[in-house]
């Protein structure tokens, strides 16, 4: 093209002219730049950077293939993204308040943290539950609990996302059972339950059984839910986690599609057709500081899945290729030094997921390096997403930085770069089997360290931390959990075990026992034993007797 | 020649944040000492436990799950227990500030909370093994 060569004739002239008079003069700050996740940064990007780029094929219209654009298309003109604080701690009443608080401040969906005993299916009483009881969620070990938790709240009017994974289906069957009882039919709900086992080996932690019958968990609840859940997405492929644990930008959109493409196959291997299950699986990403990184990133992500779900799936349903996906802001990127600053950080983080054009987002509190956040943080937390949406205009047109020489040739390069991981995590049986050998685990790992060396070789600069100090901080109030939960959790359910119907327990859980040795699906068997007030750890407890504990390897 | 200084890092409880637990763990090996890794969801119990097998000079306690101070002081007590008061023990994790003198009075030396450089760790180590 004689446009092209002219241009980069034009641009050789600039380099070797006035670019070079201003660099020998006056040299640039650093020798290289890169984004956040250490990808080498150009220092001008040009149409020559985007030469090959072909609107239609790789950008295309809002709500059409391959969906670079969003995945609606009036995107926030429509609707703006549902905001939803994630919450949860102490006792089912105490969340149930923070839940109406939340709703009363205008926040349009609810966002489940459970305990760290329920996460792993443990009663509160279990022995490796003392001490966690009610810290970092909610305690939930019974049906009562659930029917605590979502008290006054019409089920059919609200959306919920639940954090819980390895239990996730004991979870959704209380949810369901729940919703029972305030006379809402399944088909009503909406929501989300995180279900995401893989990124729990690889990054998370709250891991119970081994991957295959982990795997058949997953698919059972894929299974029930595209009969009797239609507007349930069932499950959330996460890399919140893994970024969270260190990884790049690069890494974070690899592991995470490789997660999903893991799930798939399963679910194709146990019988589903593609496009029955694939237009409820969601995404949860990160958003972390480096704005033009993290915006190209969500954009790749997008344009990545909707072309593996076409190729590789042979999907059909344009709603199975659309990579919907809820973003939480950065909790490693928060400070415990001049924690105000964080509001700071989250501001850009949130604005980068809309401008990436995310479904949900959660805002992360300024105290949260220091404790869970103060209903006062949390509302600021909140109000940042008000103030991007309702103020600061970027909702007002679609996907606004598109066509951006920089925004498109880091969109290019991090989709190219998650495809060379995947075509490696493939040559290495796929995600379950790269996990396992520790690939995921070590790469993780690697990237973590770099990134503290390079904060600790001031290379990296973190304003409060290793640059901008302050001496004798004055400490913010924080929040604290009442030490008395675990106490009256205990007692709660020593009572619920001596006024339940005992007999009906048993029976109902020798039922759910026989099933796991089969191969039925145990969403049914599930919902049996909630209904009768067997509790989650019960439950689990069975499970774990027919499927076994996954025994990780420690790998560092 | 003296031997290297020998490390366990431990997760206590149910907590599944081992970023940091993970990042020490190399920092210190880089900086010569022998480090043992536990892995998750261990108990106080399992910890001391590792901690005599391995003949160690130093446990490093980490948890962001607000439980360590259920944790924290029933690994000292432990090691009281044993006789193995010479092991130093270190924590880190989300510990607000209010809980720290608590810990300290409990046995443990010192506690690292969020942005703390490896590099300080290293130097308490090296200055507070007790050998």
């Amino acid at each position: 093209m004689a446009e092209e060569k002219d241009l980069r004739k034009a641009k050789e002239a600039w380099e070797q002219g006035p670019l070079a008079k201003v660099t020998a003069r006056f040299p640039e700050r650093k020798a290289e730049f890169t984004t956040l996740s250490g990808m080498p940064l150009e220092r001008l990007y040009t149409p020559l950077d985007i030469a090959d780029l072909d609107y239609e094929r790789d950008l295309g219209f809002p709500g059409q293939y391959p969906y670079t654009r969003g995945v609606q298309p009036t995107m926030y003109r429509g609707r703006l993204w549902t905001m939803r604080q994630y919450a949860g701690f102490g006792t089912a009443e105490e969340s149930n308040e923070r839940y109406k608080y939340l709703l009363e401040q205008g926040q349009t969906g609810l966002s489940v943290a459970f305990d760290l005993p329920t996460q792993i299916g443990y009663d509160s009483d279990h022995p490796l539950a003392q001490g966690e009881v009610g810290k970092v969620g909610v305690a939930i070990d019974s049906l009562a609990d659930m029917e605590t938790l979502f008290a006054g709240i019409p089920l059919d009017k609200v959306s919920t996302s639940m954090t819980i994974n390895a239990p996730a289906a004991v979870l959704l069957a209380m949810y369901i059972a729940v919703a029972e009882k305030q006379g809402v039919p399944s088909h009503k709900l909406s929501g989300t339950i995180q279900n995401d086992i893989l990124k729990e080996y690889a990054a998370r932690g709250t891991y119970i059984f081994p991957p295959k019958p982990s795997m058949r968990l997953i698919t059972d609840i894929f299974a029930y839910c595209s009969k009797h859940l239609p507007e349930w997405n069932t499950i959330s492929i996460s890399g919140y986690h893994i970024r969270e644990a260190g990884c790049t930008a690069v890494q974070e959109v690899a592991f995470t599609l490789a997660n999903g493409i893991a799930y798939v196959e399963a679910a194709i291997r146990a019988g589903l057709n593609v496009d029955s299950f694939a237009p409820r699986l969601s995404f949860f990403f990160n958003a972390q500081m480096d704005l033009l990184e993290e915006v190209a990133k969500f954009r790749a992500a997008r344009r990545l899945w909707a072309r593996i779900m076409k190729e590789r799936f042979g999907a059909q349903d344009p709603r199975s290729m659309m990579l919907r996906f809820h973003t939480q802001t950065a909790g490693c990127a928060l400070t415990a030094q001049q924690p105000d600053n964080n509001i700071i950080r989250v501001t850009i983080q949130a604005l980068a997921a809309v401008l990436g054009g995310t479904q949900s987002l959660h805002t992360n509190s300024r105290d949260e390096a220091l404790s869970l956040p103060t209903e006062e943080s949390v509302r600021i937390a909140l109000r940042t997403q008000q103030i991007i949406a309702y103020e600061s205009g970027v909702t007002n047109t679609i996907d606004p930085l598109a066509g951006s020489y920089v925004i498109e040739s880091l969109t290019n390069r991090i989709e190219r770069e998650a495809q060379e991981y995947l075509e490696k995590i493939d040559k290495l049986g796929g995600a379950v089997a790269a996990i396992e050998q520790g690939f995921i685990q070590r790469e993780i790992q690697e990237s973590a360290y770099a990134y503290q060396k390079a904060v600790e070789s001031g290379e990296r600069i973190v304003v409060g931390v290793n640059k901008f100090q302050v001496e004798n901080e004055r400490l913010p109030e924080i929040h604290k959990v009442d030490p008395e939960v675990e106490r009256r959790q205990c007692a709660k359910l020593r009572e619920l075990r001596a006024n339940r119907d005992n007999g009906k327990v048993k029976q109902v859980l020798a039922e759910l026992k026989e099933a796991a040795k089969g191969d039925e699906n145990l969403m049914p068997y599930i919902l049996e034993c909630v209904r009768a007030y067997a509790t989650l750890g019960e439950i689990c407890g069975v499970l774990r007797e027919v499927f076994g504990e996954y025994q990780p390897a420690v790998i560092f | 020649m003296e031997r290297p200084i020998r490390v366990l890092i431990a997760k206590p409880g149910l907590d599944g944040h081992d970023r940091g637990a993970k990042v020490l763990a190399r920092a210190l090996r880089d900086a010569g000492m022998e480090v043992i890794y536990t892995g998750l969801r261990q108990t106080p119990e399992q910890i001391v436990e590792a901690a005599l097998q391995e003949d160690v000079d130093v446990i490093g306690l980490s948890c962001l799950s607000g439980a360590h101070n259920h944790l924290f002081p029933r690994v000292t007590q432990l090691l009281k227990e044993k006789q193995a008061e010479d092991i130093l023990v270190l924590g880190g994790g989300i510990i607000p500030e209010e809980d720290i003198p608590g810990l300290l009075a409990a046995g443990i030396s010192a506690v690292f909370t969020p942005g703390t450089p490896t590099s300080a760790v290293i130097d308490y180590i090296k200055e507070h093994v007790k050998r």
